[in-house]
């Protein structure tokens, strides 16, 4: 790569050595990147494979209508959930959904307060991942409560009743949790979006885009009090989305680690789900933009470096996740409980042991490949690495889940649990609702920030005198 | 309100700082700076006091939990104690979490709220542009012209030195 002994002016450089790739392409100028990025969103013909694919993903969303307007007409038992495993799939996609939804904030927020600058080309789609998973992840609960209508009990609000939610369940914080999240990711992505709106707005050939780009822009001029506040008000938002998505994944792990299940009760849960869930985020950003840089040729700003940086994420939170897993099976031996003890027999040789060892082949033993500098760099490898990683978080949650409620303490009570079908097409039904979401992304918005892109170029830096 | 303004576009954003501290030195007033992405510097050369926004986030994120612990406590020890495996009404650090989330939800509602508020925005307010490139590729600093307020012969002059690739008068609503 002999592009990349001439990097653009960038921060990172000085700690990575002159062979790194850069974050952008050389030779971009701030005209050739709004055209660039915008010209996807305002070309007047759809790409045939956009309907392809957009076809394809609605019909599992379809699937997901049907799935839940069955769920509703015939109750939860459609499900395999049963007791004593009274959350199964429903729990596990959840948390699954939730995981994936944090490397969005990760990338936007945490990132950004740490200056990290290769962040600025992957977080627009990776916080519209977050908002699409966070929706996704919302169904499980919602539909799982089994009357979704009476969702709004969980709030506290004057009624009739004169009855307050408990606020010492876990749940309940999960509630706050989740949708405080949702509600300021979707703050942080829009105000980020401002700036890209009026841009569009501004070059739209066609009547309706300009009025729905200007509409959604507000007037946005580009004025330099405007940015003055713009960047002090983005500052804030992230510095609030920082610590949130450390607390929400946290909350998460207590629904679990509250409870006194063997394999729950566990005071390692809430630092584990948060390296759990940056894994598989990162995965999920990994699986997302490596097709999305070769179809909409944006090798220029999803350079082999962002690639790279996510892989060592991925390596790093792997290794975190594999500690946990040794922890967990420390301490359940080391308390000398014997219902604690039994949970990890029970994983290694119990009837899911299956699960279990697949689950450890994908987190633990095959991303170890990433070590490798040969495997960082190959784009094919690195895509199924991110699948595999998908699959093996997914599990990860189901062995936490429905291992430990099918054996908790008595033998007379133990249980196992299948899935249904409807266990399997309400979650291909979610991937199917996530993926259109991303294609409607894709093709209305702009995927990179453009404006953000526009501050690495080399014109615009400004020397201080 | 419709006035003439004077004004010069830039390429970069290096000559814009450049130009926005010329005319400042020499006494003139900056009715505006545009810019399609935040320049650095620029703040400084217009001499932008910092945003008070900071505030604005800090009282509602302070209110929001003070507001949250209190209604937690007030509805599991007051309204309707509830006992649940012995564990008492008053259960402090399980107020924690919600209360964390309620001072984020708030501060961060507030935060967009004061920003788009303080900065006029909001939909289907006017973009008073001072051309479209601005949200592209070109960099503008608009002068107010009043009777007698500058000499424009003067400001043309600082604005071509400083290096814009475009001077022109309009009358508008900037």
């Amino acid at each position: 790569m002999a592009e990349s002994l001439q990097p653009v002016e960038d921060p990172n450089r000085a700690y990575v050595g002159a062979g790194t790739p850069p974050v952008i392409a050389p030779g971009h100028t701030f005209g050739t990147v709004t055209d660039k990025i915008s010209a996807i969103v305002l070309t007047r013909r759809t790409p045939l494979g956009w309907y392809a694919g957009f076809l394809l993903a609605g019909s599992f969303a379809f699937l997901l209508l049907v799935s839940l307007t069955y769920l509703v007409t015939k109750g939860i038992g459609i499900w395999g959930n049963n007791i004593p495993v009274g959350w199964a799939f429903d729990i596990t996609n959840f948390v699954w959904w939730i995981g994936i939804g944090h490397a969005g904030t990760l990338i936007s927020a945490i990132l950004l307060l740490l200056k990290q600058t290769w962040r600025t080309s992957i977080n627009r789609f990776a916080e519209a991942m977050t908002l699409f998973a966070v929706a996704c992840a919302g169904i499980f609960p919602l539909f799982h409560t089994g009357r979704p209508w009476l969702a709004y009990w969980l709030f506290p609000y004057p009624n009739s009743m004169s009855l307050w939610p408990q606020f010492r369940s876990p749940l309940i914080w999960d509630v706050f949790a989740v949708s405080t999240y949702a509600t300021v990711s979707a703050l942080f992505w829009y105000v980020g979006l401002i700036p890209d709106l009026a841009t569009l707005r501004d070059r739209s050939q066609s009547r309706a885009g300009r009025v729905i780009y200007g509409m959604l822009a507000m007037g946005w001029r580009g004025s330099a009090r405007h940015w003055h506040r713009y960047d002090t008000a983005y500052l804030l938002l992230a510095g609030l989305a920082t610590p949130l998505v450390v607390s929400v994944h946290t909350v998460v792990s207590f629904d679990f680690a509250i409870g006194i299940v063997p394999g729950w009760h566990t005071t390692i849960f809430p630092p584990y789900f948060v390296a759990g869930a940056i894994y598989s985020g990162f995965a999920m950003v990994l699986t997302l933009a490596i097709p999305i840089r070769a179809v909409y040729n944006l090798e220029d700003f999803i350079t082999m470096r962002h690639l790279q940086n996510m892989a060592k994420v991925m390596l790093v939170t792997g290794l975190i996740v594999a500690y946990g897993y040794g922890t967990e099976a420390f301490i359940s031996w080391y308390s000398g409980d014997k219902y604690e003890g039994f949970v990890p027999m029970n994983r290694i040789f119990g009837p899911y042991a299956f699960y279990y060892w697949l689950l450890i082949t994908c987190n633990v033993i095959i991303p170890q490949a990433l070590w490798f500098k040969r495997v960082r760099t190959s784009v094919p490898v690195l895509f199924v690495i991110s699948l595999i990683v998908n699959v093996g978080m997914w599990l990860e949650r189901f062995v936490i889940i429905v291992l430990s409620l099918s054996r908790d303490f008595l033998t007379s009570s133990w249980g196992r649990f299948a899935p249904t079908f409807w266990d399997w097409s309400t979650l291909f039904g979610t991937v199917g609702l996530f993926v259109s979401l991303l294609f409607l992304f894709l093709r209305f918005l702009p995927m990179i920030s453009i404006f953000e892109i526009r501050t690495l170029l080399p014109e615009a830096k400004v020397s201080d005198e | 309100m419709a006035s003439a303004y004077l004004i010069a576009t830039f390429a970069d954003p290096e000559a814009l700082v450049g130009a926005v501290e010329a005319i400042r030195a020499r006494g003139f007033k900056i009715y505006d700076v545009y810019a399609p992405c935040p320049v650095h510097g620029l703040d400084e050369a217009m001499g932008i006091r910092r945003s008070r926004l900071p505030y604005v986030t800090l009282a509602a994120g302070a209110l929001a939990c003070a507001a949250t612990a209190a209604f937690e406590f007030y509805a599991a020890v007051f309204d309707w104690s509830l006992n649940v495996g012995g564990k008492p009404d008053n259960s402090t650090l399980a107020f924690v979490p919600i209360a964390f989330e309620m001072t984020v939800l708030a501060a961060g509602l507030a935060t967009a709220g004061a920003f788009l508020l303080r900065a006029g925005l909001f939909p289907g307010s006017a973009p008073k542009l001072a051309g479209p490139p601005v949200t592209d590729d070109t960099f503008a600093v608009a002068l107010r012209w009043r009777p007698n307020a500058f000499d424009t012969g003067e400001a043309r002059l600082l604005l071509i030195e400083s290096g814009a690739t475009d001077i022109r008068q309009t009358v508008g609503d900037l």
